[in-house]
């Protein structure tokens, strides 16, 4: 293992920048690991905001912007906040076939907001996924984890608007 | 651990259901997970208790009819727990009824008959377990013969043996290139190297393909097994699992068959209490369709932007880190345990002259039996959809079958009798990529279909090279005009033109192959196109 340097500092005293620093550590904190270390971000705080490709970035002692390059180039990876649920429609070749696409149009109609983007009130993120390996129950839709199939547009805002 | 010792322990393993004469088992993959598999497996559970300690309850993988779960089967001791009942559409409901029956006949109204072609027509040899096994229960691997592949290879072979047995097996790559398998070990082994990695690539970016998410989620060791075997093989102590994060279930699978197989020393130092050590390691994806291809897949590895490079080199030849490398997909390592232990003669009596083995395929889209099967290769296009998947539901007609995701193209009607292999596909201007299908009725136009696989292909392009990253813009901007009727004939030879530069020029794999759909939906149904026309 190589010579360590001195580690940043956390940049708060949350206690899930532990589990950051403990991916990073079983890696040890090589370069190779900054996908890793953005996933175990993304999973403890649901985004990537600057101050922690910042601090990844001292970490790993890597430049600012390969960390800032990679967090964009994926697109798993988001650097704007979620909102308290997430809605993921799967816009897949048989989920389109399907009829994801009206579901999509319907949600933007509904919510008024685009793909990628968190209605105002911070309630609902609409997203989607390229496929999500669900195909037989086209067209798929993944609610706060939750893979639900064969809806069409009135049963999922339905459901949606029973989230709280 | 020789052999016997693995036989041993199978049988040790074995005994342990000795007293068991009935197995209930539920479908816990994902797709039925998804439709309510665990509140029935509860109830199931619930209902037997400890009352019936003849009958054993357990979630399984998948059993490959996606459309009907979840599903549930029943296997009675006689024929060796191979006699199945299969209830479909089962909710926690009808466990009361399940479990009553299970002294005398089945529940008609949720039976599923198995005589039907969609289970009889098909040949498991990558899913032999699936459905069958519990995937997170090392035992019930071994109980069925697991590791005897990788132990007999290590205690009874010599890597050049297992290079051999995998070259006549005749075995091509099922991530879609079809390159000859046994020709990749064999180059990867010669190398020179101290340091060597295996690679199995199960980041599955093809819309419309869950098979290796169903192998990994039915049989993690499998997978597990046939990647120990072709690092003993060229001799590589290093590997590395390359899967999505899109598929939570697989790696939770993974995660556990690695520990556990580290734990019984089946990974890890000294092997079988050979000389041979290997760790695995599992990397996530981030969403990204282009490490599908090889470098790209290595540059995440390494922690980059998953952008590819040109080869030559080549991975075997100078891979991850620099070192050489060999990949292959989940379906190709889970085929070489059978290999080894049947032999590669045997795998080579199966399939076709020039694709040998079976192919597992996705079918999806409109289609009756939604779902996962394994064919022999050759088996037609028509009696996979018709007679397998069942045909078109509701009345309609079939219009065209996709193959190959965004790198492949449509298949029309008049072309349903062809055998399907790696070459056959490729005349007809598809290909057979990692195996999803999508079925298509007449109510699909294909240049909105065109137009779809497009936007994808220029959302997913890296952005490395110009042809792929401004052609496929173009190329999108002009499908976009034909499908609101807005563009000239001239642009629709313009579209054709930038179909051979995109496809000649690009650096990769996804550039080269993304004027695919364009092209096979051009030949098929250029009337289609010639409607859209503004001026015609």
């Amino acid at each position: 293992m190589s010579l360590q340097q001195a580690k940043p500092p956390l940049p708060s005293d949350d206690k899930r920048w532990k589990l950051v620093n403990a991916t990073m550590r079983r890696n040890g904190y090589a370069d190779h690991a900054l996908i890793e270390t953005l996933h175990s971000v993304q999973d403890a705080f649901g985004f990537l905001d600057e101050g922690s490709l910042r601090f990844v970035a001292a970490s790993l002692d890597l430049p600012l912007s390969k960390v800032f390059g990679v967090a964009t180039f994926y697109h798993l990876f988001t650097l704007k906040p979620k909102g308290r649920h997430a809605c993921v429609v799967c816009t897949g070749t048989a989920c389109y076939i399907k009829g994801a696409g009206g579901l999509v149009e319907r949600l933007q109609e509904r919510y008024d907001i685009n793909p990628g983007e968190t209605t105002e009130d911070d309630r609902l993120s609409l997203l989607t996924a390229r496929c999500v390996g669900a195909c037989g129950l086209a067209p798929a839709i993944v609610i706060d984890g939750d893979v639900l199939g064969k809806l069409d547009s009135e049963s999922l805002i339905a459901k949606l608007e029973e989230l709280t | 651990m020789n052999l016997d010792d693995l036989a041993d322990l199978a049988e040790q393993y074995r005994a342990i259901d000795a007293n068991v004469e009935r197995e209930v088992r539920v479908c816990m993959a994902a797709s039925c997970q998804s439709s309510g598999a665990a509140p029935v497996l509860d109830a199931l559970v619930a209902g037997l208790g400890e009352s019936q300690p003849a009958c054993k309850v357990k979630g399984v993988g998948c059993m490959g009819l996606c459309s009907a779960g979840p599903l549930v089967s029943i296997a009675h001791r006689d024929g060796s727990l191979e006699e199945s009942t299969i209830y479909r559409d089962v909710t926690a409901d009808d466990a009361a009824d399940i479990i009553a029956s299970l002294d005398g006949p089945p529940v008609e109204r949720l039976r599923c008959p198995t005589d039907q072609p969609f289970f009889a027509r098909q040949q498991k040899i990558v899913l032999e377990n699936a459905g069958i096994i519990d995937p997170d229960s090392f035992k019930g691997y071994v109980a069925v013969g697991g590791y005897s592949a990788l132990i007999r290879a290590l205690s009874e072979m010599t890597p050049a043996d297992v290079l051999r047995e995998v070259t006549d097996s005749g075995l091509r790559g099922r991530g879609g290139g079809g390159y000859p398998t046994g020709l990749k070990w064999s180059t990867v082994a010669k190398m020179p190297a101290t340091q060597k990695y295996v690679i199995c690539n199960a980041d599955e970016g093809d819309p419309g393909a869950f098979m290796d998410r169903a192998i990994l989620e039915s049989d993690p060791h499998r997978v597990i097994e046939g990647m120990a075997i072709a690092a003993y093989a060229i001799g590589a102590n290093k590997a590395y699992v390359y899967v999505r994060a899109e598929y939570p279930l697989a790696v939770e699978r993974l995660q556990t068959a690695i520990r556990k197989a580290k734990r019984s020393g089946f990974l890890g130092n000294k092997i079988g209490d050979t000389q041979f050590s290997l760790e695995v390691e599992i990397r996530l994806g981030a969403g990204a369709f282009v490490c599908g291809e090889e470098t790209a897949l290595m540059a995440s590895i390494e922690g980059l932007r998953g952008q590819p490079r040109p080869r030559p080199p080549y991975p075997a030849e100078s891979g991850l880190w620099g070192y050489p490398t060999l990949i292959n997909n989940v379906e190709t390592f889970a085929n070489i345990a059978p290999i080894v232990r049947e032999g590669g003669e045997w795998f080579a009596s199966i399939g076709t002259e020039r694709s040998k083995g079976t192919k597992v395929f996705a079918l999806a889209g409109t289609i009756t039996n939604t779902g996962l099967i394994e064919v022999p290769m050759g088996t037609s296009l028509r009696d996979i959809i018709e007679v397998i998947g069942g045909g078109i539901p509701g009345g309609k007609a079939f219009k065209a079958v996709q193959t190959g995701g965004p790198s492949g193209g449509c298949i029309p009607a008049q072309h349903l009798d062809i055998a399907v292999d790696y070459d056959s596909l490729k005349t007809l201007g598809t290909m057979m990529g990692s195996g999803g299908m999508i079925v298509m009725d007449e109510t699909s136009s294909m240049v909105d279909v065109a137009r779809y696989f497009m936007e994808f292909c220029m959302t997913e392009s890296c952005g490395k090279c110009v042809p792929c990253r401004t052609g496929t813009q173009q190329m999108h901007s002009i499908l976009d005009r034909l499908a609101k009727s807005q563009a000239s004939r001239a642009e629709l030879a313009l579209l054709e033109e930038l179909c051979e530069v995109v496809q000649a020029t690009s650096l990769c794999g996804l550039g080269q192959t993304a004027p695919n759909p364009v092209l096979s939906t051009m030949r098929y149904f250029r009337d289609e196109y010639e409607a859209k026309l503004g001026d015609a």
